[in-house]
C-alpha cells in the first residue's frame, strides 16, 4: 500500500475510535476543530488555490447559524415564513440559498477589480452582518436566539456531542472529498489556473470571472454549513462567533496550516483551536491580566509564518511522511472530438488596417496581414515594433483601436479572448505562463478545457470521469506529439525554460487550434532542441494548420517561414519570402539601422 | 428632522469626515508606494489618542515598552545584517536609532513628570513614542516581504492589526479614555454652537494636509515618494531605496495615525480597539479613490463621515451595517468604470 | 584608482534566470572616458548584461570590477552612490511629474550623499538638452518620444556619472532623433563620462564607440574597434541569420 494510503487509512481509524477514546472535553474539542476546517477548507480553496482571500466568512458561517435559528427556534413565525420553518434539514437549504445569494453579489461587485478590493469588501460585510445580528429585534439582539431544537436524522435524534462529532467529521471528510474532486478536474484545473493570472486562463478559454465567483460562493457554503451545525450543537447563537476578528482567525487557519493542501484546513483548525485553547489558559495569568491576548501570539506567528514558510505547515509535515512512489501510467482514453480542418489555402486570419493607440502611442499603425491554413507566417521587426501588441491584439487580449480582424471569415476584433480561443485559434506566450506547481499533462490539460462541459457540480461527485479520462488522454498525446512524453508527471517549474516553452505549444494543440500564435517559441532552446521544434511545426504545417510565430531568431525564422512581415513603428515595411526580405533595403535599415 | 438638528449633524460629520480623511491620504500613501494595504493605520489612531490620555493621567504609557522593544529587536537585526555585509559604519545609525533614541524618551517620560506639563509638550512627547513605531514596523514586518504579492502583504497587515490590538488591550486595559480638550471655548456660528475641539480638528486636519502637500509638491525626499508610486524602478535606478520609502511612508502613516488619535481623544473616547472602525471607514473613503487619487480619497471620507453622522440621527443602532454596506456600491461603481480586468503583479 | 584602470572590467559573467542561464561566461571591459558598445539581435541578453552590472538582477556569478575595486555585492543604491547611472529601455520616468521634478530626482542620491549643486548640473543639462528647459514644467507624459529618451538621458546625467549604461536609446525613435541622441551621448565623451551603449541600432552604435562587442545568443560573439566591427561581415549575419540557410 502506498505511505499515503496508510497514513490516511490510519487518521480515518483513529478518527471514527477517537469518541470512545476521548473524554467529553476533548471530543468537544474535537467537534469545534472539525466546524473550523470545514470553514477553513473554503479558504483553501479561494485564498490557497484561487488566489483571492476573505475576511469574512465568520459572517457566513453567521448566516448559516441565524437562519436555522430563525427558523427552527422562534415560536411564531410570520406566516411566509412558517412554510419552511421547523425543519433544521429545509432550514439549511434556505441558508445555502441565501448565503450563495450574498456571496454572489459580493463576489460580482469586486471581479473586475483587482485581486485586493474582494477582501477588503469582506472586512466590510463581516463588520456590517455582525452589527446586523446584533441590532435585529427579531434575531434576539445581542443576546441571540436560544432554544435552538437538537438534530434529529432519521428519525433519530443526536442527543450526544459523540453524536455531533460523527455528523461533524462525516460532513468535513465529506467536503474534503467533494474539494479533491473538483480540483482534480476541468473546472479544477481552471479555477488553479487564476493563480497564474487571468490573461493566461483566459486565453485558453476560461471564464475566469464565472471561476471566482463560483469558489467564492463554495467557500462560502461551506462557512454556512458550519454555522448551521454549530447552531445545532451549541442550541443558542449571539453575534459574537460571527465577528470579523473570527472570519480572521478562520484564515490564519488555512494560512499556518498551508493554504494550498485541503489538509492544511484541518492542520490549521487544529494548531490554531488548541493554541487558543492552552494560550487562553496560560496568558493571563502570565501577564496578569484578563483578555483574549492569543492574538497577540497568533498575529506574530502568522508574520513569521509569512515571512519564513509562506507554504504553511502542511508542506512541512508532508516532508516528514514522504509519499510513496506511486507508478502512474500514462493516461488512456477515448479521443476527443475534433474540429474540421480548413482546407488547405482557406484564409484563416486577416488583419485590415489595424490601428492600435496607447494614449498618444500609435502602437499598430494600419497593419495589413493574413494568414492561410498550412502555412508559416513570422511577424519579425525590431525591439519595440510593435509586434507584440499585434499579437495581443489578434488574440483578444486587447482591442483595437480601429480597424478589423477577421478569423475564419467572422469578426473577432472585440471579442473576449475566450471566446475568439473557442473559434479555434490558440496561442503561447512570450513569458512563459505555466503554473509551476502542477504537473505538465495537467498544464496542458487546461489548454482542452473548451473541448469538455462538466461543471462544477459533476467534478465534485465524480461523474465526470468519463470526460476527465479523454482530456487527460488528449493532453498526454499532445505532450507526446511535442516530445516531452516521459515529463508527464514532473511539475512544471522543474523543466528548462526551452522545454516550457514546448509545453505551451502542447497546451495551446491540446485546444485543436486551426490557427496557432507562437510568440518567441525557439527563445532558450538549444540547437538540437531547435531543430526538433522547427520539425514539429512543419508537420502541424503539413496537416493543414496555419501558424503565426513571432520569433527573433533569425536562422531559426529564414529557414522555416513561408512568408514573413517585418514591422517596425507599429507599421508594416515590408513582406515576402525569405530570400525577398533578407534583400530588402528598408529591413536591413530596420534591423542594422545607420545614421547618415 | 429641522434645520438645527441637521446641522448639528453636519457638524458632526466633517468633525469625523476630516479625520477619515486624513487616515484615507495616509493609506494612499502607503499602498501608492508600498502596495501595502495598511489595515493596521487604525491601531496608531487609538495608540496616539491612549498614550497621551496615558500620559496625561500621570502613568507611563504602555507602548513606551513597544518602542523599547521593537527598537531593540530592530537594532538586533540590522546590527547582524551590517556586521555580516562589512558596512560597520552604519552601526552608530542603528543603535542611535533604535536604542538610544527610545531609551532616551524613556528617560524624558520617567524624570518630566509628564501630566503637569504643557498639552503641547504632551502632545509632542505622545508623537515622540509613537511615530518611530512606524518604521520599526515596516523594517521587521514589511521589509522582508517586499517581493511579496499584494494578497500577501494585506494578509500580513492583517496579521499586524491583530496583533496590535492584542497589544493594546495589554497596554491600555479594556477602559476607554478622553484626553482635555485642547479648547474649551464654544462659538456660535449662525445660532449654531460649535465646539472648540471640532474647529481645532477641521482645522487641524486642514493644515496637515496643507503640510503633506507642501511636502510632497516641494522637499526632495516628498518627491521621492511620489516618484516611488509611479514608477518604482525608475526610483530605484536614481538611488531610492526600496527600504527607505518604505520606511519612509511608514513614518508618514504613524505620524498621520497618531495625530488624527489625539485630535479625536478630547471629544470621543477611545478604546484599545476602537482605531480599527475609524481607520475602516478611512478606508472606504480611499477605497472611493481608487486607493490611488488623494483628492477623492479625501472627498470620499468627508463624505462617509457626513453619512455616518446622518444615519447615526435616523437609525443609530444601523450605523456601522450603513457606512459599511456602502462600500458595496462603491465598488460596484469602481467595478464598472474600470475598463478591463487588471492584471495582478 | 590608478590611471589607465578601467572604469569596469568584467570577467566571465554569468546569469540565469532561474534555471537558465542566459549569460555565459561575458567578459568586456570599459576604459575611462570611452564609449563601448554592445551590439547583437533581440534576445541577445543585452539588457540582462545591463541589468546585472547595475544590481537590478541578484543572481550571477563572475567578477565585476568598477573602479578598480571588485565589487562584492552588486546592489542598485550603491552603485549609484558610486557614480554608476543606467538609463533603462522602458526610460522608466515619473510620468506624472514634471520635467524639472524628473531631473531633481535624478540627483536624489548626490543630495543624500551631501552635494547640494542639483541647480547647477540642472543649467549644464538644460544647456545639453535646450528643448527639456523649454518644457521643464510640463508633465513628462505628455513629452513626445524624444523629448522623453532626452529627459532620461538627462535625468542620468543630474546624478554626474563616471559610467553611464544607455539601453536601446535609440528604441522606438525616428531616425532624426536618433541622430541627434547619438551625437549628444557622443559628446559626453569630453565631460569624461564613460559609456557603456547597449543598441540594436549597430550601424549608428558602432559609429560613435570606440570598441565594441556583439552578444549572440548570451556569448560574445566577436569584438573589436567600432571601425573594425563596421565593416564585418559576420555582424550583418548575425542580424539577419543569414548563416542558418547554407
Amino acid at each position: 500500500m502506498r505511505r499515503d494510503r496508510f497514513a490516511l487509512t490510519v487518521f480515518l481509524l483513529l478518527l471514527s475510535l477517537a469518541p470512545w477514546l476521548l473524554g467529553e472535553f476533548h471530543v468537544t474539542l474535537l467537534n469545534y476543530i472539525g466546524l473550523y476546517s470545514i470553514v477553513a477548507l473554503g479558504l483553501v480553496l479561494l485564498t490557497g488555490v484561487g488566489g483571492l482571500t476573505s475576511f469574512g466568512q465568520a459572517a457566513f458561517v453567521g448566516l448559516g447559524a441565524y437562519t436555522t435559528a430563525w427558523l427552527t427556534a422562534t415560536p411564531e413565525l410570520p406566516a411566509w415564513a412558517a412554510l419552511v420553518g421547523g425543519s433544521p434539514w429545509v432550514a439549511l437549504l434556505v441558508g445555502l440559498a441565501l448565503t450563495a445569494l450574498f456571496a454572489f453579489v459580493l463576489g460580482w461587485a469586486t471581479l473586475r477589480l483587482s485581486g485586493h478590493y474582494l477582501p477588503l469588501g469582506t472586512i466590510a460585510w463581516g463588520i456590517a452582518i455582525y452589527f446586523l445580528f446584533g441590532n435585529i429585534e427579531l434575531l434576539g439582539g445581542h443576546t441571540g436566539i436560544t432554544g435552538i431544537p437538537l438534530l434529529s436524522i432519521a428519525g433519530f435524534e443526536l442527543r450526544d456531542s459523540r453524536h455531533y462529532y460523527y455528523l461533524i467529521w462525516a460532513m468535513l471528510l465529506a467536503a474534503v472529498w467533494l474539494t479533491s474532486n473538483l480540483l482534480d478536474s476541468r473546472e479544477g484545473r481552471a479555477i488553479r489556473a487564476l493563480k497564474g493570472g487571468t490573461v493566461m486562463a483566459e486565453s485558453m478559454g476560461v471564464n475566469t470571472p464565472r471561476s471566482k465567483v463560483v469558489i467564492f460562493i463554495i467557500a462560502a457554503l461551506f462557512a454556512c454549513v458550519s454555522g448551521w451545525l454549530y447552531a445545532h450543537l451549541q442550541r443558542f447563537v449571539n453575534p459574537t462567533p460571527f465577528g470579523l476578528h473570527i472570519g480572521i482567525e478562520y484564515l490564519f487557519m488555512a494560512v499556518i496550516g498551508g493554504a494550498a493542501h485541503v489538509w492544511g484546513a484541518l492542520v490549521g483548525a487544529t494548531v490554531i483551536t488548541v493554541l487558543k485553547q492552552g494560550l487562553q489558559e496560560i496568558l493571563p495569568k502570565i501577564l496578569g491580566a484578563s483578555g483574549n491576548f492569543e492574538v497577540i501570539v497568533f498575529g506574530v506567528m502568522m508574520i513569521l509564518m509569512l515571512q519564513r514558510a509562506r507554504d504553511g505547515l502542511w508542506p512541512l509535515l508532508v516532508h516528514w511522511f514522504p509519499r510513496g512512489e506511486a507508478v502512474r501510467s500514462a493516461p488512456v482514453g477515448e479521443r476527443l472530438s475534433q474540429r474540421t480542418p480548413p482546407t488547405s489555402g482557406t484564409v484563416l486570419l486577416e488583419v485590415k488596417d489595424a490601428v492600435k493607440k496607447f494614449g498618444g502611442l500609435v502602437a499598430n499603425d494600419r497593419m495589413n496581414l493574413h494568414v492561410t491554413a498550412g502555412e508559416i507566417l513570422a511577424l519579425i521587426g525590431p525591439n519595440g515594433a510593435g509586434k507584440s501588441t499585434m499579437f495581443n491584439c489578434i488574440s483578444g487580449v486587447d482591442g483595437l483601436s480601429s480597424g478589423e480582424i477577421r478569423f475564419l471569415g467572422e469578426r473577432v476584433d472585440g471579442l473576449a479572448s475566450r471566446d475568439i480561443a473557442r473559434r479555434g485559434m490558440s496561442r503561447t506566450f512570450q513569458h512563459v505562463r505555466l503554473l509551476p506547481a502542477m504537473s505538465v499533462l495537467e498544464n496542458v490539460a487546461i489548454g482542452a478545457h473548451l473541448r469538455g462541459d462538466n461543471g462544477v457540480a459533476m467534478a465534485a461527485f465524480q461523474l465526470d470521469r468519463k470526460e476527465e479520462g479523454r482530456l487527460l488522454a488528449e493532453a498526454a498525446r499532445q505532450i507526446e506529439r511535442v516530445g516531452l512524453g516521459q515529463y508527464l508527471f514532473e511539475q512544471a517549474g522543474n523543466l528548462a525554460l526551452g522545454q516550457q516553452r514546448i509545453v505551451e505549444i502542447a497546451r495551446a494543440l491540446a485546444a485543436d487550434p486551426c490557427l496557432l500564435l507562437l510568440d518567441e517559441p525557439a527563445a532558450g532552446l538549444r540547437y538540437l532542441e531547435k531543430q526538433s521544434l522547427a520539425e514539429l511545426l512543419r508537420r502541424l504545417r503539413g496537416e493543414g494548420m496555419g501558424i503565426l510565430l513571432v520569433e527573433h531568431d533569425m536562422d531559426f525564422v529564414m529557414g522555416l517561414a513561408d512568408r514573413l512581415v517585418v514591422m517596425e513603428f507599429g507599421l508594416k515595411i515590408a513582406e515576402g519570402s525569405p530570400d525577398q526580405v533578407q534583400q530588402d533595403p528598408a529591413v536591413l535599415q530596420a534591423y542594422l539601422g545607420g545614421v547618415g | 428632522m429641522d434645520i438645527q438638528i441637521a446641522l448639528l449633524l453636519g457638524q458632526d460629520g466633517i468633525t469625523n469626515g476630516a479625520i477619515y480623511a486624513l487616515l484615507a491620504l495616509a493609506l494612499v500613501l502607503v499602498f501608492t508606494v508600498t502596495r501595502v494595504i495598511f489595515i493596521p493605520q487604525g491601531e496608531f489612531v487609538a495608540f496616539g489618542a491612549l498614550t497621551l490620555a496615558s500620559i496625561q493621567a500621570g502613568r507611563v504609557p504602555g507602548t513606551l515598552w513597544l518602542l523599547l522593544g521593537a527598537g531593540l529587536v530592530v537594532a538586533i537585526i540590522d546590527l547582524i545584517q551590517a556586521v555580516r555585509r562589512g558596512t560597520g559604519r552604519r552601526i552608530a545609525g542603528i543603535i542611535g536609532w533604535n536604542i538610544l533614541y527610545p531609551a532616551l524618551v524613556a528617560a524624558l517620560l520617567s524624570l518630566l513628570r509628564p501630566d503637569e506639563l504643557p498639552q503641547v509638550a504632551q502632545v509632542l512627547l505622545a508623537l515622540a513614542v509613537i511615530v518611530p513605531l512606524g518604521p520599526m514596523l515596516y523594517r521587521l514586518v514589511y521589509q522582508p516581504l517586499a517581493e511579496a504579492s499584494v494578497l500577501v502583504l494585506l494578509i500580513v497587515s492583517v496579521a499586524v492589526h491583530v496583533t496590535l490590538v492584542g497589544l493594546g488591550l495589554l497596554f491600555f486595559g479594556a477602559e476607554g479614555s478622553r484626553t482635555t480638550p485642547f479648547s474649551e471655548a464654544r462659538l456660535d456660528i449662525g445660532g449654531i454652537a460649535v465646539g472648540g475641539q471640532t474647529i481645532w480638528v477641521v482645522i487641524a486636519s486642514l493644515a496637515l494636509i496643507v503640510v503633506l502637500y507642501q511636502l510632497f509638491e516641494r522637499t526632495l525626499y516628498g518627491k521621492a515618494l511620489r516618484a516611488t508610486a509611479i514608477n518604482r524602478v525608475g526610483a530605484r535606478l536614481m538611488g531610492i531605496s526600496t527600504t527607505l520609502a518604505g520606511k519612509l511612508s511608514f513614518l508618514l502613516a504613524a505620524a498621520i495615525g497618531a495625530f488624527s488619535g489625539i485630535l479625536i481623544a478630547p471629544i470621543t473616547t477611545i478604546y484599545y480597539d476602537t482605531g480599527f472602525l475609524i481607520g475602516l471607514k478611512g478606508f472606504v473613503g480611499a477605497i472611493i479613490g481608487g486607493l490611488a487619487s488623494y483628492p477623492v480619497a479625501a472627498a470620499g471620507a468627508v463624505l462617509v463621515g457626513l453619512l455616518e453622522s446622518f444615519s447615526s440621527f435616523h437609525a443609530s443602532a444601523f450605523k456601522e451595517v450603513i457606512v459599511f454596506t456602502l462600500i458595496i456600491p462603491v465598488l460596484l461603481w469602481r467595478s464598472l468604470t474600470t475598463r478591463h480586468v487588471e492584471e495582478e503583479e | 584608482m590608478k590611471p589607465g584602470t578601467p572604469i569596469l572590467d568584467i570577467r566571465d559573467l554569468c546569469v540565469s534566470y532561474g534555471k537558465v542561464e542566459v549569460l555565459h561566461q561575458v567578459s568586456l571591459t570599459v576604459a575611462p572616458g570611452a564609449i563601448v558598445t554592445v551590439i547583437g539581435p533581440n534576445g541577445a541578453g543585452k539588457t540582462t548584461l545591463l541589468s546585472a552590472i547595475m544590481g537590478v538582477l541578484p543572481r550571477m556569478r563572475g567578477d565585476v570590477s568598477y573602479l578598480g575595486h571588485v565589487q562584492r555585492e552588486i546592489e542598485v543604491e550603491r552603485m549609484v552612490a558610486q557614480g554608476m547611472t543606467l538609463v533603462p529601455e522602458s526610460r522608466a520616468l515619473f510620468g506624472e511629474m514634471s520635467v524639472e521634478d524628473n531631473l531633481l530626482l535624478g540627483a536624489f542620491m548626490r543630495h543624500r550623499l551631501g552635494h547640494r549643486d542639483e541647480r547647477d548640473t540642472m543649467d549644464h543639462v538644460f544647456t545639453i538638452f535646450p528643448r527639456l528647459k523649454e518644457r521643464r514644467d510640463q508633465m513628462a507624459v505628455t513629452l513626445s518620444g524624444g523629448e522623453r529618451q532626452m529627459l532620461a538621458v538627462g535625468r542620468a546625467l543630474m546624478a554626474k556619472p563616471r559610467l553611464l549604461l544607455l539601453d536601446e536609446p535609440s528604441l522606438g525613435l525616428a531616425p532624426l532623433i536618433v541622430r541627434e541622441i547619438l551625437r549628444i551621448v557622443a559628446n559626453l565623451k569630453q565631460t569624461g563620462v564613460a559609456v557603456l551603449l547597449v543598441e540594436q541600432n549597430a550601424r549608428a552604435a558602432l559609429q560613435i564607440a570606440d570598441y565594441g562587442y556583439v552578444l549572440e545568443t548570451g556569448e560574445v560573439a566577436i569584438e573589436g574597434p567600432s571601425n573594425q566591427l563596421a565593416g564585418d561581415p559576420r555582424v550583418i549575419e548575425a542580424y539577419l541569420g543569414l548563416g542558418g540557410r547554407h
